[in-house]
């Protein structure tokens, strides 16, 4: 919906893990900043405030972006999927499943990154080499796997994904 | 590969770790998730200059802008007295000696309320020229940084003003005589560049002073008992009225071993009322806390035509950064670790400059330490045209051997970690050929690292499913939540997931020390057995009890109980004793130190864009001696997550200053970091040569892997190129010129 100003604040309508959701948001904060601070969803995480580490990747509108560098506004009327809405009530997404299987993370803090890129790359690419894998995911850095479980875990999960159909 | 064969049921399995669902699903709380009602927001004032007096802090139109709620500055806080600087490394008082160093705090409503505050602080300066390398501020006239500075030699104090303020110095056997015996002496100098361990959560702190006068803080260390103990000392406070809570960490590999937020978080929230949260940029997290040293050293060798190294002359120039503390020290054992030599004289200096406190990285001061000797010893090899893995074999380490500070190796795996690696398929098979443009090479690098025992608390409690909860004390980095719970299941014959391993604050669980040095396997782990076999004893006591028979007359076998041909499970005796009013809390504290040391040994292949001096790694394999691996998937984990922050250590990882000593490069898009695509599959073959000094063999993994990785890269590329590289990173403009200087 059309946003308004009150006091230095504007209100947002979005849609998030398919739930409508309002916020207000002052226009200079960031969409991981609203998801964080004003809705809770701490999930994605501040590694770099500059798109370079992917720790709070989300999917927009179908699209893999960086939150720290989309502002809150921009997010009204789109859809919005957060590491928060990847599993379902039915359990684990593959990919989470397969994460814990491979052992795909250490500290975990850019685990949610990874899976929510790892997913976004899936849905348009679900055959993947381990060099389109390793492409796509660097822009998600890891401090702690040196990346190979990530990437097994990647590939694992991809060829469930296409057995389960 | 098991060298010892034991037959273990959980051990050595791989389960799923406790705290991976809340992974995987975004809901694990780390110290940057940490929120209170009526909490505020905290920022710190950094200062630009690298060396300047503090003239006057004017913070009246902070104090009185809206939204803020309070200032800190270096008066808030008490003198610490000499020797660590805690308190300036906190905030600054009177002089800064690094850029970034912080200044000023103030806490508003509002993050960005507080960022904005900051610009209404007025500090005045008086700026001086600052030191950025340990020549320059070793050098006769050099300028002093801390006016008030000796060298400590040993416990005693020079005279004159220094920027040097520790000489270490460890010798053994004769050095000169070995030279003399040597049939060549090889001598070089090494260096390598300041680097971030680069854990991608920044530095956090949830601070709340109650009006009572207690103290809680929620943040994530690498050791919530470090951490209070370190506010107890920075604010001059009881430790008894702090209690800090253990929040997830976002990777710490040693910088998260000390207070950078904390003690101004409390500060503020003393001054407002209110609980006060505060968190890093990255840029804040690169110029404002501990880095790992930059280093030159100076490596003499001598050795026989037969490749015996007979002597060892070795020289470590740390940067302490901006006041004492360096990891000089642990260099100085590891530097020659993985070769045993008889006769050495290794000297350490911890100098002052003015880049930012160092502090604690993964192996800390080894790989800096490590690089210039197996560089050198790669040169040595191809000047007596003996394979380096030969030469290894011949002159490794093994039990008996004296280490730099006069201990004695017990059982190691140095000798089976390098016939491991001569057994690998990576070795037996050739470099394969470059092209016109591209050169390969192939290169190999050796680690030594002590690892740590120190204290560790663990509580296990029975309840009445025949589940165990375990409270453990150690911070949880990497999977140690489950690697301790499996040493406890292993001691008790249960299954993994009959226990559930957690971390209570410093309220509740005794003194456990830091997550570091690759102890908490080892130490924590041993705490973990100690508590089960307690809680064993007490449901034996009980059980006894409950069938009035003596303690004697139970058996215990994976994990069941019998007395005169009755038999009950783990489970069942749970319940028997509950209904009997018996509730059973096994405990312990240890202080081990039987810590094995490990080796490893990497190798890595090469191939390097001639035009542009680009290096890629075409493959790669990690070995080590790990005793037993008790949770295998983990430690190939430590093993490649090392590998991959080692080979950025070698070829791209910096810190870029300009000549005032502002860092240029403080972001992720430039402080270069590997991704998944600058690295291949890494190659892990586990050695395992059980600890002695552990009921279960373990050694410790996390730090070693960090060692070989600069000097089996450098070593490839010098044989890539036909140049040695002795000074990293080996960035593409360093490799483009190292090719040059061949070909004129």
């Amino acid at each position: 919906m059309a946003t308004e100003i009150l006091s230095g604040k504007v209100h947002v309508q979005t849609t998030i893990n398919g739930e409508s959701v309002d916020f207000l948001a002052e226009p200079r904060e960031s969409l991981l900043e609203v998801l964080r601070d004003h809705l809770g969803l701490t999930g994605a995480k501040e590694g770099c405030n500059n798109g370079n580490c992917g720790a709070c990747n989300v999917i927009m509108d179908g699209r893999l972006v960086n939150a720290c560098c989309v502002l809150g506004v921009e997010a009204a009327d789109s859809t919005i999927e957060t590491i928060e809405g990847v599993a379902s009530p039915e359990g684990l997404h593959p990919l989470q499943q397969s994460f814990l299987e491979n052992a795909a993370l250490q500290c975990g803090v850019c685990t949610p990154g990874f899976i929510v890129s790892a997913k976004a790359l899936l849905e348009t690419n679900p055959n993947p080499s381990e060099y389109e894998v390793r492409w796509w995911l660097a822009g998600n850095l890891c401090r702690c796997t040196g990346y190979d479980k990530i990437v097994k875990a990647v590939l694992q999960a991809a060829e469930e994904m296409r057995t389960e159909g | 590969m098991a060298v010892d064969e034991k037959t273990y049921k959980v051990v050595g399995t791989q389960p799923v770790r406790h705290d991976g669902v809340d992974k995987v699903t975004g809901r694990a709380k780390y110290g940057v998730d940490a929120s209170m009602p009526g909490m505020v927001w905290g920022k710190v004032l950094r200062s630009p200059h690298a060396r300047a007096r503090i003239k006057s802090i004017d913070t009246s139109r902070a104090e009185t802008a809206d939204g803020i709620l309070a200032v800190t500055t270096g008066e808030d806080y008490p003198d610490t007295g000499p020797g660590d600087y805690m308190d300036e490394r906190a905030i600054a008082r009177n002089r800064v000696t690094y850029a970034g160093q912080a200044v000023a705090a103030v806490a508003a409503i509002s993050a960005h309320e507080a960022e904005e505050a900051l610009r209404l602080i007025n500090v005045e300066y008086e700026t001086l020229p600052p030191i950025l390398d340990v020549q320059s501020a070793m050098a006769k006239d050099a300028p002093i940084i801390l006016d008030e500075l000796r060298t400590e030699t040993s416990g005693s104090f020079g005279n004159s003003p220094t920027n040097i303020a520790k000489h270490i110095i460890h010798e053994e056997g004769d050095v000169e005589a070995g030279m003399a015996a040597a049939d060549h002496v090889f001598e070089r100098s090494y260096t390598t560049s300041m680097v971030h361990q680069g854990y991608i959560e920044p530095h956090n702190a949830l601070a709340y002073w109650n009006p009572d006068g207690s103290l809680v803080v929620e943040s994530s260390s690498q050791g919530h008992f470090g951490i209070r103990d370190d506010l107890s000392k920075v604010l001059d406070y009881p430790k008894s009225k702090i209690r800090v809570i253990p929040a997830e960490i976002g990777g710490g590999f040693g910088g998260k071993t000390t207070v950078y937020l904390e003690p101004l978080a409390a500060v503020l929230s003393r001054k407002s009322g209110r609980p006060v949260k505060m968190t890093m940029n990255r840029t804040e997290v690169l110029i404002g806390t501990g880095p790992a040293s930059g280093a030159h050293t100076t490596i003499c060798l001598g050795v026989t035509n037969a490749g015996e190294i007979t002597a060892a002359k070795i020289e470590l120039a740390f940067e302490a950064g901006g006041y004492p503390g360096s990891a000089v020290g642990a260099g100085c054992l590891c530097a020659i670790g993985p070769y045993g030599i008889k006769n050495f004289r290794i000297d350490g200096y911890d100098v002052i400059v003015n880049k930012p406190k160092s502090h604690a990285y993964r192996a800390p001061g080894a790989p800096q330490a490590e690089f210039g000797v197996d560089c050198l010893v790669d040169e040595i090899c191809e000047a007596l045209n003996m394979d380096p893995l030969e030469f290894r074999h011949l002159n490794a380490t093994k039990q008996g051997d004296v280490r730099a500070d006069g201990t004695k190796y017990h059982t190691i795996g140095n000798i089976e970690t390098v016939e491991a690696a001569m057994a690998t398929d990576h070795w037996k098979t050739s470099l394969g050929e470059g092209s016109a443009t591209k050169r390969r090479g192939r290169g190999v690098g050796s680690g030594y690292w002590m690892n740590g025992g120190g204290k560790s608390s663990a509580v296990a409690r029975l309840n009445e499913d025949g589940t165990v909860t375990l409270l453990e004390g150690s911070m949880d980095i990497g999977g140690t939540r489950t690697s301790t719970a499996m040493q406890l299941a292993e001691t008790l014959g249960i299954a993994i997931d009959q226990v559930n391993p957690i971390v209570p604050d410093t309220d509740g669980i005794a003194f456990t020390g830091v997550t570091g040095g690759s102890r908490v396997t080892f130490a924590t782990g041993w705490a973990a057995i100690e508590a089960a076999k307690d809680l064993q004893a007490q449901m034996v006591s009980g059980l006894s009890d409950y069938w009035d028979v003596s303690s004697d007359a139970i058996a215990v076998d994976q994990g069941a109980f019998s007395q005169n041909g009755t038999t009950i499970t783990f489970q069942e005796a749970a319940a028997v004793l509950h209904d009997d009013g018996q509730e059973i809390v096994g405990k312990s504290t240890v202080e081990p130190s039987g810590a094995g040391n490990t080796f490893a040994l990497h190798i890595a292949d090469v191939e390097v864009d001639l035009e542009t001096g680009k290096v890629d790694i075409l493959r790669y394999t990690a070995l080590q001696d790990a005793g037993t691996a008790i949770y295998p998937p983990y430690v190939e984990g430590q093993m490649e997550g090392g590998v991959a922050q080692g080979v950025g250590w070698a070829l791209h990882e910096e810190y870029v200053y300009d000549e005032d000593g502002r860092m240029r490069n403080s972001s992720f898009l430039d402080y270069r970091m590997l991704t998944s695509l600058d690295i291949p599959m890494i190659e892990t073959v586990i050695v395992e040569v059980p600890n002695p000094g552990h009921p279960y063999g373990v050694r410790g993994v996390g730090e070693v892997p960090l060692v070989p990785p600069l000097a089996a890269v450098a070593n490839a590329i010098s044989q890539a190129i036909g140049v040695r590289i002795r000074d990293l990173p080996a960035s593409p403009h360093k490799v483009r010129a190292a090719i040059a200087s061949s070909t004129q």
